[in-house]
């Protein structure tokens, strides 16, 4: 099929598809005349029965829990997945490249002295910003996936300020496994506890606190909350040093750098 | 002015989808997808949209504001831990492609059958 067809398929199939969802749309309530039974009852009840005054995350961690176990195991086996999709080919090796890559000589631009300062100065309070929205997930707009990223982001600033063998060696992959089967596990386990207090799965069972939305309130949605910002961060870390990692990798396939021709091919019909 | 949100919806998705189609090369194609789905955090949020309602967190106001529908929220922000997943996995599967076939051209990548 030539790109001009291609493209006329598609229109057809976007015109038919707009009409649909037009004609779908006309069903729908107006604008801002949300009539569903769900939201509301949620909110006129969220307050006594978890004292936690962060809606969306109430709903998250206790109302719809049990989605949000899977949501979390969909993140862990991405992290996995990935792993797996870029493992080392045969023949890839770190830091064989051609010998004007590697050459100690090689000019490399420096790191402006005004990024790594700026990125150093702010790793500090990035992760602060990230711990406290993981663990005030039950008060503000906040919560494990948010606060979970944001730490990680703070790791990335520390690669960002030119230092690459640092974030390697403050990121070691057999503590972000641990860390990443703590979170995600963790988060199971609070559920099976539940069970095994013949409550039903993730069943608030811990003390809900006086003060609605105070860091001791809400039980196990704050503790969840925590759980799944490790898993996230941990999660993260992983992801982005497998891409990072993937630039230091030489030889390999046909679109590998220098030196393709000497790495997986040969090997492949000696072997 | 009740149905513009949903166009607005009806427009990303369109607009992604002429990406998809058009595009020459996998990671704009993934960038592509990502317009798509974020098309769906304009419908959930614009479905749930309570009129003169505030942000559904009740810490310094009264409990009995009246909130936006916090379960949309909640399907967004799972909407957006998926969608960071999957263009993860897209990513590197795009990274082992260019490794295996030297070309992000998926015109060029069909002709190389597996």
């Amino acid at each position: 099929m030539t790109p001009r067809q291609r493209l006329w398929l598609f229109a057809a199939g976007l015109a038919g598809l707009i009409a649909c969802y037009l004609w779908a749309f006309t069903g729908l309530p107006g604008f801002g005349h949300y009539p569903g039974p769900y939201g509301p009852a949620i909110l006129k009840h969220v307050i006594a029965q978890t004292n936690a005054t962060g809606v969306v995350s109430a709903v998250n961690f206790e109302y719809r829990g049990f989605d949000t176990v899977g949501e979390e195991f969909i993140l862990f086996t991405a992290a996995a997945g990935m792993s797996v999709v870029l493992r080392r080919l045969r023949g890839e090796r770190e830091g064989q490249g051609s010998p004007a890559d590697d050459a100690a000589s090689r000019p490399v631009p420096a790191t402006s002295s005004a990024i790594r300062v700026v990125t150093l100065l702010l790793v500090g309070p990035t992760a602060i910003i990230g711990w406290w929205l993981a663990t005030h997930a039950q008060a503000n707009p906040s919560g494990g996936f948010q606060g979970g990223v944001i730490l990680a982001t703070a790791l990335f600033l520390v690669y960002l300020s030119g230092e690459f063998i640092v974030f390697r060696r403050l990121s070691p992959v057999a503590l972000l496994d641990a860390a990443e089967a703590v979170g995600a596990g963790g988060f199971a386990a609070v559920g099976v506890t539940a069970v095994a207090l013949s409550l039903p799965y993730l069943y608030n069972y811990l003390p809900l606190g006086t003060i609605p939305g105070a860091v001791s309130s809400s039980g196990t949605i704050a503790l969840v909350s925590f759980l799944v910002g490790i898993e996230v961060a941990a999660a993260f870390v992983l992801i982005i040093g497998e891409l990072l990692g993937q630039t230091l990798l030489r030889g390999g396939g046909r679109g590998g750098r220098q030196g393709g021709g000497r790495g997986g091919r040969q090997r492949v019909r000696s072997g | 002015m009740t149905v513009f949100p949903f166009l607005v919806v009806a427009w990303i998705v369109a607009v992604g989808l002429y990406g998809l189609i058009t595009s020459r090369d996998l990671i704009h194609q993934v960038v592509c997808l990502i317009v798509v789905q974020s098309s769906t955090y304009v419908l959930l949020l614009g479905v749930g949209y309570v009129a003169g309602g505030v942000a559904p967190y009740f810490f310094d106001i009264s409990p009995h504001a009246r909130a936006v529908d916090p379960v949309v929220q909640a399907l967004a922000l799972t909407d957006v831990v998926v969608e960071a997943a999957v263009t993860a996995l897209l990513l590197s599967f795009a990274i082992q492609a260019h490794k295996k076939f030297g070309t992000l051209d998926p015109h060029e990548l069909a002709e190389f059958k597996g």
